[in-house]
């Protein structure tokens, strides 16, 4: 049963992957993404991380995918007039993205994993423990995290806001 | 080599190899800037349900934290990105990366 789910969010995950790169319309490449976001988000709930799958949805699904709409209705690109590459370069994509999986799959095909102590603890993703973890471990990544986010914010609105000599026009 | 639920970690580690390369295939294969812009999102992502299953696999949460910094960065750099793109789309008129290639226009 779990097996099957993971094969079914596996195939979504990455046919709507694939959609993502071949779609002639950059506003169907964006839905496929969203759905690509919705399988992972499966596989955070089928690995006991539902905390992370939440959050995964809220980040990724609610508020990054929308900017790019909002970007890609903002700069009025929603028709399907794009360029594109030509075929000898398209093909050469492929052959060195083939390549890459094939160098991938060949260097992790002989490796052997250090066989964990397999102590299952349930609530491995749930708040409380994470929280644990976050504000212990990890409190100074994550207060060097909020001045990241303070600094980018201030970057995107200074890079946002319209030039002055082009405003005066 | 298995998870906590009885999945192969394997599976996993092909399931984010395969959503890596096809992150990489479409940064080479399209033009548009924004298309790259979400291959990039779409390699992020395979890393983050990597570290997920590596986590479920040692019972550690360290991971998963990981994950959370690897979200607030991909959002950061989401944000100050498209801005550059909406800046350069108003000196340039388009997205393609073509165009892009000088430093001055």
């Amino acid at each position: 049963m779990t097996l099957n789910l993971f094969y079914f969010l596996a195939f979504l995950g990455i046919l709507c992957a694939l959609l993502v790169v071949f779609s002639k319309n950059p506003v169907h490449s964006v839905l496929y993404l969203i759905l690509t976001f919705f399988a992972i988000a499966g596989h955070y709930v089928l690995l006991n991380a539902q905390f992370l799958a939440v959050v995964h949805v809220i980040v990724y699904a609610g508020a990054i995918m929308v900017l790019f709409l909002h970007v890609l209705m903002l700069l009025n690109l929603n028709q399907d007039a794009e360029p594109h590459k030509s075929g000898a370069l398209k093909f050469a994509a492929a052959i060195c993205s083939g390549a890459l999986l094939i160098i991938l799959i060949a260097s992790l095909k002989g490796t052997n994993l250090i066989t964990a102590e397999q102590t299952v603890v349930a609530d491995l993703g749930t708040v409380k423990n994470l929280g644990k973890v976050l504000f212990t471990d990890y409190l100074l990544p994550f207060e060097i995290t909020s001045v990241l986010l303070m600094a980018s914010m201030i970057g995107a609105v200074m890079l946002g806001k319209p030039e002055k000599n082009q405003s005066t026009e | 080599m298995k998870t906590a639920q009885g999945i192969p970690l394997d599976y996993y580690i092909w399931l984010s190899a395969a959503l890596f390369t096809i992150g990489v295939l479409g940064v080479l294969y399209r033009r548009n800037a924004i298309i790259i812009f979400m291959c990039i999102e779409l390699m992020l992502n395979a890393v983050n349900l990597l570290l997920v299953a590596f986590s479920n696999y040692y019972n550690d949460a360290a991971g998963q934290v990981f994950v959370f910094f690897i979200m607030a960065v991909a959002a950061a750099e989401v944000a100050v990105g498209l801005a550059i793109l909406i800046m350069m789309y108003r000196n340039t008129k388009t997205t393609d990366i073509n165009i892009l290639n000088r430093l001055k226009w």
